[in-house]
Protein backbone atom coordinates (compact mmCIF):
# COMPACT_ATOMS: atom_id res chain seq x y z
CA UNK A 1 0.00 0.00 0.00
CA UNK A 2 1.26 3.01 -0.96
CA UNK A 3 1.58 6.05 1.64
CA UNK A 4 0.82 9.40 0.80
CA UNK A 5 1.21 12.48 2.62
CA UNK A 6 -0.26 15.69 1.12
CA UNK A 7 2.71 18.01 2.21
CA UNK A 8 0.89 20.75 1.10
CA UNK A 9 -1.92 20.45 3.28
CA UNK A 10 0.60 19.13 6.16
CA UNK A 11 2.24 22.35 6.44
CA UNK A 12 -0.99 24.93 5.48
CA UNK A 13 -2.31 23.04 8.94
CA UNK A 14 1.52 23.60 10.87
CA UNK A 15 1.24 27.35 9.53
CA UNK A 16 -2.40 27.81 10.55
CA UNK A 17 -1.53 26.17 13.94
CA UNK A 18 1.08 28.28 14.33
CA UNK A 19 -0.78 31.49 13.44
CA UNK A 20 -4.01 30.69 16.14
CA UNK A 21 -1.46 30.35 18.61
CA UNK A 22 0.45 33.39 17.87
CA UNK A 23 -2.95 35.10 17.45
CA UNK A 24 -4.39 33.30 20.46
CA UNK A 25 -1.34 34.45 23.02
CA UNK A 26 -1.43 37.92 21.45
CA UNK A 27 -4.96 38.27 22.15
CA UNK A 28 -4.81 36.55 25.59
CA UNK A 29 -1.61 38.97 26.55
CA UNK A 30 -4.16 41.92 25.58
CA UNK A 31 -7.03 40.48 27.51
CA UNK A 32 -4.56 40.41 30.32
CA UNK A 33 -3.06 43.45 30.14
CA UNK A 34 -5.92 46.03 30.29
CA UNK A 35 -7.34 43.86 34.04
CA UNK A 36 -3.41 44.70 35.08
CA UNK A 37 -2.29 48.22 37.03
CA UNK A 38 -0.43 49.17 33.85
CA UNK A 39 -3.65 48.49 31.56
CA UNK A 40 -5.90 50.93 33.76
CA UNK A 41 -3.24 53.40 34.05
CA UNK A 42 -2.76 53.52 30.20
CA UNK A 43 -6.71 53.52 29.91
CA UNK A 44 -6.91 56.69 32.07
CA UNK A 45 -3.88 58.56 30.54
CA UNK A 46 -5.95 57.95 26.93
CA UNK A 47 -8.90 59.12 28.34
CA UNK A 48 -7.09 62.06 30.07
CA UNK A 49 -5.06 63.08 26.96
CA UNK A 50 -7.98 63.07 24.54
CA UNK A 51 -10.56 64.41 26.58
CA UNK A 52 -8.70 67.75 26.76
CA UNK A 53 -7.59 67.81 23.33
CA UNK A 54 -11.09 67.68 22.80
CA UNK A 55 -12.22 70.01 23.82
CA UNK A 56 -8.52 71.73 22.41
CA UNK A 57 -10.63 70.61 18.93
CA UNK A 58 -14.16 72.20 19.53
CA UNK A 59 -15.82 70.76 22.36
CA UNK A 60 -16.90 72.94 25.19
CA UNK A 61 -14.89 74.53 28.33
CA UNK A 62 -13.40 71.39 30.65
CA UNK A 63 -15.87 69.56 28.96
CA UNK A 64 -14.11 67.77 26.90
CA UNK A 65 -15.99 64.35 27.89
CA UNK A 66 -19.01 64.79 30.10
CA UNK A 67 -21.26 61.97 30.10
CA UNK A 68 -24.05 63.64 32.24
CA UNK A 69 -23.81 66.44 30.21
CA UNK A 70 -23.52 64.86 26.70
CA UNK A 71 -26.56 62.32 27.02
CA UNK A 72 -28.29 65.64 28.41
CA UNK A 73 -27.37 67.23 24.92
CA UNK A 74 -28.92 64.29 23.45
CA UNK A 75 -31.90 64.52 25.29
CA UNK A 76 -31.89 68.21 23.63
CA UNK A 77 -31.06 66.88 20.13
CA UNK A 78 -34.15 64.71 20.16
CA UNK A 79 -36.23 67.59 22.21
CA UNK A 80 -37.54 65.87 25.13
CA UNK A 81 -36.25 69.59 26.92
CA UNK A 82 -36.17 72.67 25.16
CA UNK A 83 -33.25 74.18 26.66
CA UNK A 84 -31.76 75.86 23.52
CA UNK A 85 -28.00 75.81 24.28
CA UNK A 86 -27.65 72.12 25.17
CA UNK A 87 -28.91 70.49 21.79
CA UNK A 88 -26.55 68.10 20.21
CA UNK A 89 -26.30 64.49 19.76
CA UNK A 90 -23.02 63.89 20.88
CA UNK A 91 -20.99 61.09 18.61
CA UNK A 92 -18.63 60.35 21.90
CA UNK A 93 -21.50 58.70 23.91
CA UNK A 94 -22.51 56.56 20.36
CA UNK A 95 -18.80 55.89 20.24
CA UNK A 96 -18.53 54.82 23.82
CA UNK A 97 -21.39 52.09 23.58
CA UNK A 98 -20.44 50.93 20.01
CA UNK A 99 -16.55 50.71 21.13
CA UNK A 100 -17.91 48.92 23.90
CA UNK A 101 -20.03 46.36 21.89
CA UNK A 102 -16.79 46.05 19.62
CA UNK A 103 -14.45 44.82 22.54
CA UNK A 104 -16.96 42.73 24.16
CA UNK A 105 -17.47 40.88 20.62
CA UNK A 106 -13.91 40.36 19.52
CA UNK A 107 -12.88 39.22 23.53
CA UNK A 108 -15.96 37.29 23.45
CA UNK A 109 -17.63 39.07 26.73
CA UNK A 110 -20.43 39.93 25.05
CA UNK A 111 -22.84 38.79 27.42
CA UNK A 112 -26.80 39.72 27.14
CA UNK A 113 -28.54 39.45 30.77
CA UNK A 114 -31.13 42.04 32.61
CA UNK A 115 -33.99 41.55 35.39
CA UNK A 116 -32.50 43.12 37.88
CA UNK A 117 -34.91 45.66 39.12
CA UNK A 118 -34.95 47.77 35.83
CA UNK A 119 -37.19 50.26 37.33
CA UNK A 120 -35.12 50.93 40.39
CA UNK A 121 -32.38 51.18 37.87
CA UNK A 122 -33.91 53.76 35.98
CA UNK A 123 -34.91 56.17 38.79
CA UNK A 124 -31.42 56.24 40.04
CA UNK A 125 -30.59 57.33 36.45
CA UNK A 126 -33.00 60.11 36.45
CA UNK A 127 -32.08 61.56 39.77
CA UNK A 128 -28.15 60.80 39.03
CA UNK A 129 -28.47 62.59 36.02
CA UNK A 130 -30.58 65.70 38.17
CA UNK A 131 -27.76 65.64 40.68
CA UNK A 132 -25.17 65.81 38.25
CA UNK A 133 -27.04 68.60 36.51
CA UNK A 134 -27.25 70.90 39.70
CA UNK A 135 -23.16 70.69 39.60
CA UNK A 136 -22.68 70.94 35.85
CA UNK A 137 -21.07 67.20 35.00
CA UNK A 138 -20.56 63.88 35.83
CA UNK A 139 -17.37 62.55 37.40
CA UNK A 140 -15.81 62.72 34.27
CA UNK A 141 -16.16 66.05 33.79
CA UNK A 142 -15.73 67.12 37.50
CA UNK A 143 -11.82 65.61 37.29
CA UNK A 144 -11.78 67.51 33.58
CA UNK A 145 -12.96 70.75 36.01
CA UNK A 146 -10.13 70.29 38.39
CA UNK A 147 -7.72 69.43 35.44
CA UNK A 148 -8.87 72.76 34.04
CA UNK A 149 -8.34 75.17 36.86
CA UNK A 150 -12.26 75.12 37.88
CA UNK A 151 -12.09 75.11 41.97
CA UNK A 152 -15.36 74.44 42.20
CA UNK A 153 -14.53 71.25 41.04
CA UNK A 154 -13.23 70.39 44.57
CA UNK A 155 -16.60 70.67 46.23
CA UNK A 156 -18.34 68.65 43.06
CA UNK A 157 -15.37 65.95 44.03
CA UNK A 158 -16.30 66.09 47.77
CA UNK A 159 -19.91 65.89 47.34
CA UNK A 160 -19.48 62.83 44.85
CA UNK A 161 -16.95 60.65 47.67
CA UNK A 162 -19.19 61.66 50.45
CA UNK A 163 -22.34 60.22 48.32
CA UNK A 164 -20.29 57.24 47.32
CA UNK A 165 -19.42 56.56 51.14
CA UNK A 166 -23.07 57.01 51.87
CA UNK A 167 -23.42 54.00 49.38
CA UNK A 168 -21.12 52.02 50.73
CA UNK A 169 -22.65 51.79 53.86
CA UNK A 170 -25.53 50.41 52.91
CA UNK A 171 -23.77 47.79 50.52
CA UNK A 172 -22.03 46.69 54.16
CA UNK A 173 -25.80 46.44 55.37
CA UNK A 174 -27.27 44.16 52.54
CA UNK A 175 -28.43 46.62 49.66
CA UNK A 176 -28.69 44.80 46.80
CA UNK A 177 -30.86 44.58 43.53
CA UNK A 178 -30.97 40.77 43.03
CA UNK A 179 -29.38 38.96 40.15
CA UNK A 180 -29.58 39.51 36.24
CA UNK A 181 -30.70 36.71 34.06
CA UNK A 182 -29.06 35.75 30.98
CA UNK A 183 -31.41 36.83 28.17
CA UNK A 184 -32.02 37.18 24.14
CA UNK A 185 -29.10 38.21 22.53
CA UNK A 186 -31.06 40.80 20.79
CA UNK A 187 -31.69 42.40 24.28
CA UNK A 188 -28.70 43.18 24.52
CA UNK A 189 -28.27 44.60 21.32
CA UNK A 190 -31.03 46.98 22.15
CA UNK A 191 -28.63 50.02 23.30
CA UNK A 192 -26.07 49.47 21.03
CA UNK A 193 -28.44 49.58 18.41
CA UNK A 194 -30.68 53.01 19.55
CA UNK A 195 -27.21 54.41 19.26
CA UNK A 196 -26.51 53.04 15.75
CA UNK A 197 -30.31 54.51 15.01
CA UNK A 198 -29.21 57.82 16.88
CA UNK A 199 -26.18 58.42 14.40
CA UNK A 200 -27.83 57.35 11.43
CA UNK A 201 -30.29 60.30 12.36
CA UNK A 202 -27.70 62.48 12.58
CA UNK A 203 -26.80 61.76 9.37
CA UNK A 204 -29.92 62.05 7.80
CA UNK A 205 -30.49 65.40 9.55
CA UNK A 206 -27.01 67.28 9.62
CA UNK A 207 -26.46 70.13 11.57
CA UNK A 208 -27.35 73.12 9.04
CA UNK A 209 -25.44 76.05 9.76
CA UNK A 210 -27.60 78.99 11.53
CA UNK A 211 -30.57 76.66 11.55
CA UNK A 212 -31.69 75.54 15.22
CA UNK A 213 -33.18 72.40 13.70
CA UNK A 214 -32.32 70.19 11.16
CA UNK A 215 -35.38 67.31 10.37
CA UNK A 216 -36.48 65.66 13.61
CA UNK A 217 -32.92 66.96 15.22
CA UNK A 218 -32.74 70.19 17.43
CA UNK A 219 -29.18 71.54 17.00
CA UNK A 220 -27.76 74.73 19.48
CA UNK A 221 -27.04 78.28 17.76
CA UNK A 222 -25.19 79.39 21.18
CA UNK A 223 -24.04 77.83 24.28
CA UNK A 224 -22.34 74.65 24.98
CA UNK A 225 -24.49 72.75 22.44
CA UNK A 226 -23.17 74.65 19.65
CA UNK A 227 -19.46 73.54 20.34
CA UNK A 228 -18.43 70.19 19.15
CA UNK A 229 -15.40 68.77 17.42
CA UNK A 230 -15.53 67.35 14.54
CA UNK A 231 -18.48 64.51 13.91
CA UNK A 232 -15.91 62.02 12.63
CA UNK A 233 -13.22 62.90 15.52
CA UNK A 234 -15.76 62.62 18.48
CA UNK A 235 -17.02 59.50 17.01
CA UNK A 236 -13.36 57.67 16.56
CA UNK A 237 -12.02 59.35 19.95
CA UNK A 238 -15.38 57.74 22.00
CA UNK A 239 -15.22 54.11 20.06
CA UNK A 240 -11.71 54.42 21.03
CA UNK A 241 -12.51 54.93 24.43
CA UNK A 242 -15.53 52.61 25.09
CA UNK A 243 -13.49 49.69 23.68
CA UNK A 244 -10.45 50.32 26.03
CA UNK A 245 -12.89 50.88 28.98
CA UNK A 246 -14.81 47.85 27.95
CA UNK A 247 -11.62 46.05 28.56
CA UNK A 248 -10.16 47.82 31.52
CA UNK A 249 -13.41 47.94 33.10
CA UNK A 250 -12.63 51.86 33.96
CA UNK A 251 -15.10 53.37 36.39
CA UNK A 252 -14.86 56.59 38.70
CA UNK A 253 -17.32 55.65 41.06
CA UNK A 254 -15.89 52.12 41.43
CA UNK A 255 -12.68 54.23 41.66
CA UNK A 256 -13.29 55.66 45.15
CA UNK A 257 -15.84 52.75 46.43
CA UNK A 258 -13.15 50.35 46.33
CA UNK A 259 -10.90 52.60 47.89
CA UNK A 260 -13.32 53.15 50.88
CA UNK A 261 -14.86 49.48 50.38
CA UNK A 262 -11.46 47.47 50.41
CA UNK A 263 -8.68 49.29 50.31
CA UNK A 264 -8.05 48.43 47.12
CA UNK A 265 -6.00 51.34 44.97
CA UNK A 266 -6.47 49.83 41.22
CA UNK A 267 -9.68 51.55 39.74
CA UNK A 268 -8.46 54.62 41.74
CA UNK A 269 -5.01 54.48 39.82
CA UNK A 270 -7.08 54.45 36.73
CA UNK A 271 -9.10 57.83 37.67
CA UNK A 272 -5.90 59.58 38.85
CA UNK A 273 -3.52 59.16 36.29
CA UNK A 274 -6.94 60.65 34.09
CA UNK A 275 -6.08 63.44 35.97
CA UNK A 276 -2.72 63.96 35.61
CA UNK A 277 -2.40 63.77 32.11
CA UNK A 278 -5.79 65.93 31.75
CA UNK A 279 -3.77 68.32 33.73
CA UNK A 280 -0.63 67.96 31.88
CA UNK A 281 -2.57 67.87 28.16
CA UNK A 282 -4.28 71.31 29.31
CA UNK A 283 -0.85 72.84 30.10
CA UNK A 284 0.11 72.15 26.83
CA UNK A 285 -2.62 73.31 24.85
CA UNK A 286 -2.90 76.55 27.39
CA UNK A 287 -6.98 74.87 28.40
CA UNK A 288 -5.73 75.58 32.52
CA UNK A 289 -6.76 78.54 33.91
CA UNK A 290 -7.00 78.66 37.53
CA UNK A 291 -10.05 80.36 39.51
CA UNK A 292 -13.48 79.95 41.03
CA UNK A 293 -15.24 82.40 39.16
CA UNK A 294 -15.96 82.99 35.56
CA UNK A 295 -15.15 79.10 34.89
CA UNK A 296 -16.80 78.09 32.19
CA UNK A 297 -20.26 76.19 32.42
CA UNK A 298 -19.87 76.18 35.86
CA UNK A 299 -21.28 78.34 39.12
CA UNK A 300 -19.84 79.37 42.45
CA UNK A 301 -22.67 77.70 44.65
CA UNK A 302 -20.64 75.55 46.55
CA UNK A 303 -23.10 74.01 49.04
CA UNK A 304 -25.05 73.00 45.91
CA UNK A 305 -21.94 72.11 43.56
CA UNK A 306 -21.28 69.39 46.83
CA UNK A 307 -24.86 68.66 47.45
CA UNK A 308 -25.82 67.54 43.85
CA UNK A 309 -22.88 65.61 43.57
CA UNK A 310 -23.53 63.69 46.95
CA UNK A 311 -27.02 62.72 45.22
CA UNK A 312 -25.19 61.85 42.09
CA UNK A 313 -22.44 59.94 43.51
CA UNK A 314 -25.23 57.81 46.05
CA UNK A 315 -27.32 57.31 42.97
CA UNK A 316 -24.26 55.81 40.75
CA UNK A 317 -22.74 53.67 43.82
CA UNK A 318 -26.48 51.94 44.65
CA UNK A 319 -26.43 51.16 40.52
CA UNK A 320 -23.07 50.37 40.85
CA UNK A 321 -21.30 52.03 38.30
CA UNK A 322 -20.76 55.98 36.77
CA UNK A 323 -22.35 57.38 33.89
CA UNK A 324 -19.61 55.96 31.42
CA UNK A 325 -18.94 52.49 33.05
CA UNK A 326 -23.18 51.97 32.50
CA UNK A 327 -22.70 53.16 28.75
CA UNK A 328 -19.62 50.30 28.45
CA UNK A 329 -22.27 47.36 30.44
CA UNK A 330 -25.07 48.69 28.47
CA UNK A 331 -22.56 48.05 25.26
CA UNK A 332 -21.63 44.54 26.59
CA UNK A 333 -25.23 43.23 26.83
CA UNK A 334 -26.06 44.81 29.97
CA UNK A 335 -29.68 45.48 29.99
CA UNK A 336 -29.99 46.67 33.24
CA UNK A 337 -27.18 49.41 32.74
CA UNK A 338 -28.82 50.45 29.40
CA UNK A 339 -31.93 51.37 31.68
CA UNK A 340 -29.79 53.20 34.18
CA UNK A 341 -29.25 55.26 30.61
CA UNK A 342 -32.61 55.86 29.77
CA UNK A 343 -33.10 56.86 33.14
CA UNK A 344 -29.99 59.41 33.05
CA UNK A 345 -31.80 60.55 29.43
CA UNK A 346 -35.45 60.98 30.72
CA UNK A 347 -33.70 62.94 33.79
CA UNK A 348 -32.23 65.39 31.98
CA UNK A 349 -35.44 66.14 30.21
CA UNK A 350 -36.98 66.44 33.73
CA UNK A 351 -33.88 68.81 34.51
CA UNK A 352 -34.33 70.95 32.24
CA UNK A 353 -38.10 71.33 31.74
CA UNK A 354 -38.50 71.76 35.51
CA UNK A 355 -35.81 74.14 35.88
CA UNK A 356 -33.49 72.27 38.12
CA UNK A 357 -30.44 72.21 36.12
CA UNK A 358 -28.01 74.76 37.16
CA UNK A 359 -26.44 77.36 34.71
CA UNK A 360 -23.69 79.91 34.90
CA UNK A 361 -25.65 82.39 37.15
CA UNK A 362 -26.40 79.79 39.71
CA UNK A 363 -28.43 76.65 40.79
CA UNK A 364 -32.17 76.71 38.70
CA UNK A 365 -35.62 77.19 39.99
CA UNK A 366 -35.87 74.36 41.62
CA UNK A 367 -32.29 72.89 41.82
CA UNK A 368 -32.37 73.31 45.49
CA UNK A 369 -35.92 71.13 46.60
CA UNK A 370 -34.65 68.79 43.59
CA UNK A 371 -31.09 68.20 45.27
CA UNK A 372 -33.54 66.96 48.81
CA UNK A 373 -36.06 65.21 46.58
CA UNK A 374 -33.33 63.11 44.87
CA UNK A 375 -31.33 62.63 48.39
CA UNK A 376 -34.61 61.05 49.92
CA UNK A 377 -35.36 58.73 46.80
CA UNK A 378 -31.87 57.36 47.06
CA UNK A 379 -32.20 57.00 50.85
CA UNK A 380 -35.15 55.18 50.50
CA UNK A 381 -33.75 52.89 48.04
CA UNK A 382 -30.79 52.22 50.11
CA UNK A 383 -32.43 51.45 53.13
CA UNK A 384 -35.72 49.83 52.43
CA UNK A 385 -33.55 46.83 49.14
CA UNK A 386 -31.59 45.27 51.49
CA UNK A 387 -31.79 41.39 50.64
CA UNK A 388 -29.75 38.94 52.50
CA UNK A 389 -28.20 36.79 49.34
CA UNK A 390 -27.23 33.53 51.33
CA UNK A 391 -24.00 31.52 50.24
CA UNK A 392 -24.06 27.83 49.92
CA UNK A 393 -22.19 26.00 51.77
CA UNK A 394 -20.94 22.57 51.20
CA UNK A 395 -19.11 19.87 53.58
CA UNK B 1 -14.18 21.25 52.97
CA UNK B 2 -14.56 24.36 50.50
CA UNK B 3 -17.77 26.45 50.45
CA UNK B 4 -19.35 28.02 47.65
CA UNK B 5 -20.15 31.45 47.37
CA UNK B 6 -22.43 32.00 44.31
CA UNK B 7 -22.07 35.65 43.47
CA UNK B 8 -23.80 34.72 39.19
CA UNK B 9 -26.07 37.50 38.02
CA UNK B 10 -25.03 39.97 41.09
CA UNK B 11 -23.18 43.55 39.57
CA UNK B 12 -20.72 45.45 41.04
CA UNK B 13 -19.42 45.30 44.04
CA UNK B 14 -21.50 42.25 45.46
CA UNK B 15 -19.53 39.25 44.32
CA UNK B 16 -16.35 40.60 46.08
CA UNK B 17 -18.48 41.99 49.19
CA UNK B 18 -19.29 38.44 49.57
CA UNK B 19 -15.99 36.87 48.18
CA UNK B 20 -14.14 38.71 51.48
CA UNK B 21 -17.10 37.95 53.75
CA UNK B 22 -16.04 34.67 53.40
CA UNK B 23 -12.76 34.81 53.36
CA UNK B 24 -13.38 36.21 56.73
CA UNK B 25 -15.55 34.10 58.07
CA UNK B 26 -13.53 30.75 57.03
CA UNK B 27 -10.45 32.17 57.56
CA UNK B 28 -8.28 28.85 55.35
CA UNK B 29 -9.27 26.66 52.89
CA UNK B 30 -10.91 26.25 49.65
CA UNK B 31 -13.89 28.81 48.48
CA UNK B 32 -15.45 27.94 45.15
CA UNK B 33 -16.48 31.32 43.82
CA UNK B 34 -18.88 31.33 40.90
CA UNK B 35 -19.33 34.31 38.35
CA UNK B 36 -21.01 35.32 35.24
CA UNK B 37 -19.10 37.75 33.98
CA UNK B 38 -15.58 38.43 33.21
CA UNK B 39 -15.18 41.53 35.12
CA UNK B 40 -16.71 39.52 38.39
CA UNK B 41 -14.16 36.82 37.45
CA UNK B 42 -11.34 39.58 37.47
CA UNK B 43 -11.85 41.31 40.73
CA UNK B 44 -13.34 38.45 43.05
CA UNK B 45 -9.48 37.34 41.72
CA UNK B 46 -7.63 39.76 42.54
CA UNK B 47 -9.97 40.63 46.32
CA UNK B 48 -8.78 37.00 47.14
CA UNK B 49 -4.94 37.81 46.17
CA UNK B 50 -5.40 41.09 48.26
CA UNK B 51 -5.69 38.84 51.25
CA UNK B 52 -3.43 35.94 50.83
CA UNK B 53 -5.26 34.02 49.03
CA UNK B 54 -4.40 32.00 46.04
CA UNK B 55 -6.28 31.72 42.59
CA UNK B 56 -5.57 27.66 42.58
CA UNK B 57 -8.15 27.38 39.25
CA UNK B 58 -10.32 28.86 36.99
CA UNK B 59 -12.71 27.15 34.87
CA UNK B 60 -15.42 28.26 32.42
CA UNK B 61 -18.80 27.24 34.26
CA UNK B 62 -22.05 27.31 32.13
CA UNK B 63 -22.28 31.40 31.07
CA UNK B 64 -19.50 32.03 33.05
CA UNK B 65 -16.81 30.98 35.38
CA UNK B 66 -16.03 29.13 38.50
CA UNK B 67 -12.96 30.35 40.18
CA UNK B 68 -11.67 28.30 43.05
CA UNK B 69 -9.17 30.04 46.01
CA UNK B 70 -7.31 28.88 48.38
CA UNK B 71 -5.34 29.33 51.46
CA UNK B 72 -3.02 27.06 53.61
Amino acid sequence: MKQFIDFDYLSGSLINICRNKTKDGFMAQLKNFFATKWGIISVGAFIGIFAALLQKWGNPGNMGICVACFERDIAGAVGLHRAEVVQYMRPEIIGFVLGSLIGAYIFKEFRPRAGSAPIVRFVLGAFAMIGALVFLGCPWRALLRLAGGDGNAILGLAGLIVGIWIGTLFLKNGYNLGRTEKTYTSVGWLMPLTMLGFFVLMLIYPQVKGEAKSGVLFYSLKGPGSKHAAIIISLAVGLAIGFIAQRSRFCTMGAFRDLILFRQTHLFMGLLTLEVFAFITNLIVRQFHPGFAGQPVAHTMHIWNFGGMVVAGLAFALAGGCPGRQLFLAGEGDGDSAVFVMGMIVGAGFSHNFSLASSPNGVGTHGIAAVIIGLIVCLFIGFTMRRRVLNEHNS
Amino acid sequence: MSTTVDARGLSCPQPVLMTMDEIRKVGKGEIVILVDTDTSKENVSRAAESQGWRIKDVQPDGIGYCVTVSKE
